[in-house]
């Protein structure tokens, strides 16, 4: 059993860096899935063949001009145990999807996390850039170096017409999804974050909670994605993503003045509430904490408290999830148990 | 309202799904949900997009369920893989790049659903699609040329001209060698 750096630390180093409009967008993420020629997808490939596509792959990361991204470290799914996995998943360095079904699949993951490549997942090839803040265009640019360095090695199934070809439909043309996690506590508290979240799903945008397809929003934390990726160039999608991501964070910090400005009081009142159950409560769900971390995370930002970073709110997202939770203390807790140790946990992060 | 496996915590995890009209809602609070493993997303079953999928792959594209043979997919099988037509209306996945050209004639209605188009007119592979790029160039001069004889400037439109027939040149010969 390889130990993995990747799994102990809550926080990825990335995510320690600064980054645009940090107070709103919590980071900037863009996937690209290519498959290539002449080798059926993950989900029809044989043993043989899905190892020989992991070979292939891999040869191409020998390549020099990857080293410029970083020592990459290369871990196979099936050497990783269930929770190790979850962990993964949970820092979103793996898809659920990877960690679930791919028997045969790896993951390339470089020293500060920001890249991390994915071989037969649902497809043969996902590298996904990760960025602190508000850095859409450049984890795209990213993104789009490294997906050349593996065309130059290796050919891509692509056709004229209807560009890189994917295993599912809903990726096929770009294969490209860029997604902004955004912290919207403000336009929720006003009640606004539905008539705004329903105007991004008719320009060809989605939003999802943090893990994904079909997750719930927990923390008033939002992704905010393409869903379109045939029929619009890259620049094209990036740059729509980033023209209503820049309205969003807009209207964000309209609403935090206006909170603030008439209603000081009682928006203190709430952060201190919450302030004051994560540093005291003996029990909580994770519903409940991702809630009141929002609260306080708003009231770092509002200068209402000035004794906590942001780095240790982003530490206890991760570290308040079930996966983490079992990595710190002990594995198979009961639901009832996780509550009990999330709570101090975040006692513990609250009072340093 | 309370969750409908357990009873005893809040649902807070609502799901609608809708085949061909038929109705079905779920209520779960989110361990009951865990537990399942179903209706949280990205596990294996539930209600991935790929269902979703192949909702649509079902819909005849021709609308008034007109049966002759060529709007009757369901036989078609890819080639390569041997993924037939049926099998990817039911799971919503490609078996391989070749399912693409073999049920080519099919696919425009969903592309259209799903992304509102049917042609890539993104990224480029700058090995494999040189002469894709080309022909994007010529495609591009072309309407630049229209746009210069409208405005009725010969001379800049006889070089674009001239531009275009190098491009041509260049790919007939890649193409022979």
């Amino acid at each position: 059993m390889t130990s993995l750096k990747f799994t102990e630390q809550p926080l990825s180093e990335w995510m320690s860096r600064e980054g645009n409009e940090s107070s709103i967008v919590i980071s900037s993420r863009v996937r690209i899935a290519r498959n290539l020629s002449e080798q059926p997808f993950p989900m029809l490939a044989t043993n043989q063949q899905l190892e020989n596509i992991l070979n292939q792959l891999q040869e191409v990361l020998q390549d020099s001009c990857v080293e410029v991204y970083g020592k990459l470290y290369s871990v196979h799914l099936d050497e990783l145990n269930e929770l190790d996995k979850r962990v993964l998943v949970e820092k979103h360095l793996i898809s659920p999807n990877l960690a679930n079904d791919a028997e045969h699949g790896a993951v390339f993951i470089n020293e500060d996390e920001s890249l991390s490549i994915m071989v037969n997942e649902e497809d043969h090839l996902r590298i996904q850039c990760l960025f602190p803040g508000f850095q859409i265009q450049e984890a795209w640019d990213r993104a789009s170096e490294i997906d050349d360095i593996f065309e130059a090695h290796v050919n891509y199934a692509f056709d004229d017409h209807r560009g890189f070809l994917t295993s599912c439909p809903t990726n096929v043309g770009t294969g490209l999804r860029a997604s902004v996690m955004m912290h919207l506590p403000a336009l929720a508290l006003t009640g606004q974050i539905n008539r705004i979240l329903s105007a991004v799903s008719q320009v060809g945008l989605t939003v999802r909670g943090i893990y994904g397809e079909g997750s719930e929003a927990m923390g008033n934390l939002f992704q905010i994605s393409n869903q379109i990726t045939l029929g619009q160039n890259e620049d094209e999608i990036i740059e729509n993503l980033y023209g209503v991501v820049l309205q969003i964070i807009e209207h964000e910090k309209t609403a935090r003045e206006s909170l603030l400005s008439e209603s000081r009081l009682r928006m203190t009142d709430r952060v201190m509430r919450s302030y004051g159950i994560l540093s005291h409560a003996a029990i909580i769900e994770s519903k409940e904490a991702a809630q009141r971390l929002s609260d306080v995370r708003l009231g770092v930002d509002l200068g209402i408290i000035d004794h906590l970073s942001a780095k240790v709110l982003n530490e206890l997202n991760v570290m308040t999830q079930p996966g983490f939770l079992q990595k710190v203390y002990h594995e198979n807790m009961a639901p009832s148990e996780r509550d009990m140790y999330r709570a101090k946990l975040i006692r513990e992060k609250m009072r340093n | 309202m309370l969750c409908q496996e357990c009873g005893k915590r809040p649902a807070t995890l609502h799901f609608t799904k809708i085949v061909n009209g038929e109705k079905t809602e779920f209520r779960f609070c989110e361990d009951c949900a865990r537990e399942k493993g179903e209706v949280i997303p990205g596990t294996s079953g539930g209600f991935s997009i790929h269902n979703l999928l192949s909702g649509f792959l079902d819909f005849n594209p021709n609308g008034l369920g007109q049966k002759n043979s060529h709007s009757h997919p369901q036989n078609l099988r890819c080639e390569a893989c041997g993924l037939t037509y049926a099998q990817f209306s039911k799971i919503g996945r490609f078996g391989c790049s070749s399912c693409y050209k073999y049920f080519n004639n099919h696919l425009d209605p969903l592309f259209k659903r799903v992304h509102g188009n049917t042609v890539h007119v993104g990224k480029i592979p700058k090995r494999a699609g040189k002469h894709i790029q080309t022909k994007r160039k010529i495609e591009d001069l072309r309407q630049t040329l229209q746009n210069r004889i409208q405005q009725e400037e010969f001379e800049e439109a006889a070089a674009i001209r001239d531009q275009i027939r190098e491009l041509e040149k260049n790919i007939s010969t890649e193409q022979e060698g």
